[in-house]
């Protein structure tokens, strides 16, 4: 059952050779074991889920289940469900309990899929490691010493250590792709506006898009079936005819064009990243793709342009955030305004503060100009680098994350250092297009290396045929952390 | 550019967050660090390019001004820390 696709999954519950009860309560027992060395879920809720699992079993014996009904996932605790603790990794909100459901929440219960629980994450997303959540760090299932990967930690881990089938996440500078590249398992941030992000709490509106996260590219199209679509509740979704994601999954790549972008492959990227990059590349060629050179020559300057617009727009969605209708208020104030800065100070933590107060000043009066202006300008020449490029190709493949997963503590008191580990993600989110990161074997240690594949706007379902293919020629996505693979008897 | 201790204290008031002389210092020197690396964007000259807000060239849509939303005030004022009457109190700001 650890390894098996969400299809097989379904075929077993079709064929009442297994329940959803069943199946959700040995999800649940696993994540009962095993979550104490991983820390992956922040709130496990056995008789909401179970109760969810049996309507599923009752939906089903009426004949009225869709594909994925009586399969658990496990939501990202970003998304808003309604009954549940939503606290977006954050003392903030870590009294909350929502009133409501996300749109991505409602259509997975639309489908009969069980809510296994929530991840943990990075604060309100603010994070490439996971450190930053106020429930303490979640632990890399390949090496307990090493981070997850940032911010839907909890989601990759989760799923790499089988404690779910499959799991939601969300990306606004890489916190899908990346995880999913140090965690080795697979993730798709679709085209900005394809899955709706009303109930997903804000972070950078611009760049947020949610996505799947689970263990192959033919899960990932299944679950984005479930998950994209118009929803009239949030502004920037896209009106568009829907979608069968898994619709091309078995088509040959053969003639692919893969465009190489040099700067990906640069100095600063670690050597056994590099050479499980060009073994994936190598694979790619013996089906048939072609390899082409392009260019991207302001990769580099996505990173500083991201942390003066994530942060913008953070400072402003954060402003909410007043310790009077929700969330956390302090104990002690003299009037209204310190009741504002102690409920904030004492709510959020030290990265979350630190991009507000970045947001503010670039923000701020007489420096708009020189900050956002300029990083929205720089932004256009960033998708003008993709727009040139995709004349020359049909997807853009290269490394998730320039290493592998690093350890704990490395990097969290230099926010500079971390930053710079966004390198190969961000410009993604900056443009808008879809991206997708896959497992490419393994450097240094065991620890995994990601394949990202970047296509054009809308080309989902051509980059999980890709993602797919490559995973029908490698087994790099069965693979399962020593000690983990055991089925209980 | 480089920030100092007093910019952080307008800032962090800016954005209502209490900051302590300590937190400010230890601040002062992570944002620097951070503008450090921002500033590379100021090498590069955007005479001529319009500004991208958005990924996608959309234009916000238009709703029929009718109710969609029932009432549900006492479902969302239950996670508000301190309601009376159907209000959210806060301290008082009017004398």
């Amino acid at each position: 059952m650890l390894n098996a696709s969400l299809s097989e999954l379904a075929a077993l519950l079709d064929a009442r050779k297994l329940s959803s009860v069943e199946l959700t309560r040995f999800f649940l027992d696993r994540i009962e074991q095993l979550n104490p060395t991983f820390n992956a879920f922040v709130t496990v809720r056995e008789e909401t889920s179970l109760a969810q699992a049996r309507a599923a079993d009752q939906r089903r014996a009426r004949g009225e289940a869709l594909l994925l009904t009586g399969i658990p996932v496990a939501q990202k605790d970003i998304f808003c469900a309604k009954g549940w603790p939503t606290t977006c990794g954050s003392r903030m909100l870590s009294n909350f309990v929502s009133p409501y459901d996300a749109e991505i929440v409602r259509r997975f219960d639309a489908a009969g899929v069980v809510n296994l629980g929530k991840t943990n994450m990075d604060e309100f997303a603010m994070g490439s490691s996971n450190e930053t959540s106020f429930f303490g760090p979640v632990r890399n299932p390949w090496s307990p010493a090493a981070v997850p990967g940032g911010s839907s930690g909890g989601s990759a881990a989760a799923v790499a250590a089988r404690l779910a089938p499959a799991a939601t996440g969300t990306d606004t500078g890489g916190s899908i792709r990346q995880p999913a590249a140090l965690c080795g398992i697979s993730g798709i941030k679709p085209t900005y506006g394809v899955v709706s992000r009303y109930g997903m709490i804000a972070f950078a509106s611009s760049l947020d898009q949610a996505g799947p996260m689970a263990k192959s590219a033919a899960d990932l199209a299944l679950l984005l079936n479930v998950m994209a679509g118009f929803d009239a509740r949030d502004s920037t979704s896209l009106e568009r005819p829907p979608e069968n994601y898994a619709r091309d999954l078995v088509k040959p790549v053969a003639g692919l064009r893969i465009g190489l972008p040099k700067q990906y492959f640069a100095e600063g990227v670690s050597a056994d990243v590099i050479r499980g990059i060009e073994e994936a590349i190598a694979a790619f060629r013996r089906l048939g793709c072609e390899t082409v050179e392009v260019d991207l020559p302001n990769t580099q300057l996505s990173i500083p342009v991201y942390y003066v617009l994530a942060p913008a727009e953070a400072s402003s969605n954060l402003a909410r955030y007043d310790g009077v209708r929700y969330g956390h208020r302090a104990a002690q104030y003299t009037d209204l305004m310190d009741m504002y800065q102690k409920s904030r100070a004492e709510g959020f933590g030290a990265e979350v503060k630190r991009r507000i107060l970045i947001g503010t000043y670039v923000l701020s009066h007489g420096y708009y100009d020189a900050y956002y202006l300029q990083a929205q300008k720089l932004r256009r020449l960033i998708a003008h680098d993709f727009a040139e490029a995709f004349k020359r190709c049909d997807v853009i493949m290269g490394p998730t994350s320039p290493t592998t997963a690093f350890d704990l503590g490395a990097k969290s008191g230099d926010p500079v250092q971390m930053y710079l580990s966004d390198i190969f993600t961000i410009a993604v989110n900056l443009a808008g297009l879809p991206g997708i990161s896959i497992p490419a074997g393994f450097g240094d240690r065991g620890r995994p290396v990601g394949l990202q594949i970047i296509g054009n706007y809308f080309a989902e379902a051509r980059m999980l045929n890709v993602a797919h293919q490559y995973q029908q020629a490698t087994d790099w996505h069965l693979r399962v952390p020593a000690g983990l693979e055991v089925e209980p008897a | 550019m480089s920030l100092c201790l007093e910019d952080v204290k307008r800032i962090a008031h800016l954005a209502r967050l209490a900051v302590s002389e300590d937190e400010a210092t230890e601040v002062l020197g992570q944002l620097n660090g951070i503008f450090g690396l921002i500033e590379e964007m100021q090498a590069v000259s955007t005479a001529g390019i319009d500004p991208m807000s958005h990924a996608q060239n959309v234009v916000l849509r238009l709703r029929e001004d009718v109710v969609s939303e029932g009432d549900q005030h006492e479902l969302f004022q239950s996670v508000a820390p301190q309601v009376e009457a159907g209000l959210y109190l806060v301290p008082k700001v009017i004398e």
